[in-house]
């Protein structure tokens, strides 16, 4: 950690994070959030997603604006390419949500930041999605993240960063953890 | 409990005749303060009925002492079994003459105004101040998972294990990465049975650093002696498992790196069990890297405070640190239980077992509520708890500064206590009528 006098700033609000811990302590019914996505059909396999409000802190909550992601498949696949894939907006989850816990870690144990660049791979055998092999997952066979971290502390300190950024990141845990899904469906009326 | 019932009065009740009880009961016959001692089975009930047969303390024999009384024999550097130390307790049991009433099950406690009715399979007692010294390992903490696992698996607890030949052949699922899950992986292992080991967060530490039990560094370095204040989430230190160690004659490290070369299969936290198969976290490297981290951050302030001390002639030169923890390049993330396991044992941690006190003293897991042991009710205190005052306290050679400071707080209640008495008796006789209370609520004694 640097001894200097110039103050850490990482562009994070600590003091308001842990203000929000200790708040929701003593209440929490406010902890819990729920997010939300809305979806549209465009074409072939193009959607388009929209991210607009979600619930927390005890009422209803808007997001500075509307959000819009499209998602589609590439040209190999005899898709148009209109975005990513599905499959890759979670490499974007992965990648921000931990690159977003560094930076709050680090804030919080007075480490400056310079530079923190990520990689993300993951490994999808496709006979699963096509059907060919049964004992093939759909999903990843493995994810793999590589952070180059440019920071005012030894390698130890860095490492110990990504590694707290882990253990409290929602996507790392939803990634790594079974979660419960349900789909309902309603057919619209003619 | 019916009021109306005979009951033994005494000035104080603990409740437990292991190390905690009896630390508290030779301190209360120090200051001539009337006491019993109840306890379920007899002295050191646990040590003699609820631990596997392998099992020895995890710190060294030199460690082990209680005030008036320390180890004396010929091993300071071993490791005491359960039978060793049942006759250490009950050797301290004797020398202090503790008032014990053995066979003695408290089936209940409540608040009496101006103290406590507890109840016992062996009658009643009335006191005025309660002492809860039952241990930190009541009982065992099993997951929501186990309703899930199919029957044809037997499943065990931590407490119901005692060694490897009580487990059908096959395939065995330890779930849980403390001191006990590392021990029964590795004795069961030897046992010719395929172990997998759940690994979740955990705490990695060697046996011996630089020469001296890790104990020692961690004693003499000041660690066990950190208090409330020094920790910045107290919840979470209490919830720690133990760390990564077994007592052996060999002083060896047990760690994962140890077990898998043994042939253990390491795989993730056990997050579910779905249609028959245990689904295993993906974090088992991070879990991994946090631990190494940890140990590595653990393993500098040792080194840091014995260079702080000048060259110490009492421990090595600086070695070199216990190789990270090695994982298999692909993890195991499924197994279908009944094709690979034929049982499953939970060393997912022990809670005490609180549930004869009143649900309105304790907290969500079930533990009683407490500040440094002293409950929210006067008169009533709590001992051997993880880091209860000091993260030494659920030690056994912890017992003895919680009790010597806890034991002045019990004191002082019982002067206050017995103030507010002749206080009462004296307004009684004089024939104060009642609006007169108010003016002595000054000195009233007010709750802690």
């Amino acid at each position: 950690m640097q001894s200097q006098s110039t103050p850490i700033d990482n562009g994070v609000n600590v003091e308001a994070l842990l203000g929000a811990r200790a708040a929701l302590t003593e209440a929490p019914q406010a902890a819990r959030f729920r997010w939300r996505a809305t979806s549209r059909w465009m074409n072939g396999t193009h959607s388009r997603t929209t991210i607009d409000d979600f619930h927390g802190l005890g009422g209803e909550q808007k997001h500075r604006q509307a959000f819009a992601f499209d998602t589609d498949h590439p040209e190999i696949f005899a898709s148009e390419d209109q975005g990513p894939t599905p499959v890759e907006m979670l490499l974007v989850g992965l990648a921000g949500c931990l690159s977003a816990g560094i930076a709050a870690v680090a804030q919080h144990r007075k480490i400056q930041l310079h530079a923190v660049a990520a990689s993300v791979e993951a490994d999808m055998d496709i006979q699963g999605i096509l059907g060919i092999a049964d004992d093939v997952r759909n999903g990843f066979g493995a994810v793999r993240v590589h952070f180059e971290v440019d920071a005012d502390a030894t390698a130890d300190e860095i490492a110990a960063l990504v590694a707290q950024s882990q253990k409290r990141s929602a996507v790392f845990d939803t990634l790594t953890n079974p979660t419960d899904v349900h789909v309902t469906v309603h057919k619209v009326a003619q | 409990m019916n009021a109306s019932r005979r009951a033994n009065a005494v000035d104080v009740v603990i409740v437990g005749g292991g190390h905690c009880g009896l630390a508290m009961s030779r301190a209360l016959s120090q200051r001539g303060i009337g006491h019993v001692v109840l306890e379920r089975g007899e002295v050191a009930n646990a040590w003699r009925t609820e631990r596997w047969d392998s099992l020895r303390l995890l710190t060294p024999n030199w460690m082990t002492r209680l005030p008036g009384q320390a180890y004396d024999g010929a091993d300071p550097d071993g490791y005491m079994t359960s039978a060793e130390v049942a006759g250490f307790l009950s050797r301290y049991a004797a020398t202090a003459a503790a008032p014990l009433r053995t066979a003695t099950t408290v089936l209940g406690a409540r608040p009496t105004g101006d103290g406590w009715w507890v109840e016992t399979t062996q009658g009643d007692w009335q006191c005025r101040a309660l002492v809860v010294a039952t241990g930190a390992a009541g009982r065992p903490v099993v997951p929501a998972a186990a309703a899930d696992v199919p029957g044809e698996v037997a499943q065990f607890s931590a407490l119901d294990y005692r060694r490897p030949a009580q487990l059908p052949d096959g395939g065995v699922l330890i779930v849980g990465a403390s001191a006990t899950g590392l021990q029964l992986a590795q004795e069961i292992q030897r046992s010719g049975r395929a172990v997998t080991l759940a690994v979740g967060e955990h705490v990695r530490m060697p046996r011996l650093y630089r020469g001296r039990d890790i104990q020692w560094w961690l004693l003499a370095a000041g660690v066990l002696d950190q208090r409330l204040a020094d920790v910045d989430d107290v919840g979470r230190v209490r919830r720690l498992p133990s760390p990564q160690l077994v007592g052996t004659p060999e002083r060896g490290t047990l760690d994962l790196n140890v077990l898998q070369r043994g042939g253990v299969r390491v795989a993730g936290r056990l997050a579910q069990v779905r249609d028959g198969r245990a689904l295993f976290s993906g974090s088992l490297r991070n879990a991994c890297a946090l631990a190494d981290l940890k140990m590595n951050r653990l393993l500098d302030t040792f080194d840091d405070w014995a260079l702080g001390d000048g060259m110490r002639p009492d421990v090595d030169a600086v070695e070199p640190r216990p190789a990270p923890t090695r994982l298999p390049d692909t993890a195991t993330t499924v197994l279908d239980l009944k094709r690979h396991f034929r049982s499953v044992i939970w060393a997912t941690g022990m809670r005490p077992d609180h549930g004869w006190l009143d649900a309105s003293l304790r907290d969500r897991a079930g533990t009683l509520r407490h500040e440094g042991g002293v409950a929210d009710l006067p008169g009533l205190y709590v001992l051997g708890l993880p880091f209860l005052r000091r993260r030494k306290s659920s030690f056994i050679h912890g017992a003895g500064q919680d009790v010597d400071e806890l034991v002045g707080h019990l004191t002082a209640h019982l002067n206050q206590s017995a103030r507010a008495r002749s206080a009462a008796r004296g307004i009684a006789r004089r024939r104060i009528s009642p609006s007169a209370y108010a003016g002595l609520s000054r000195s009233w004694p007010q709750p802690d």
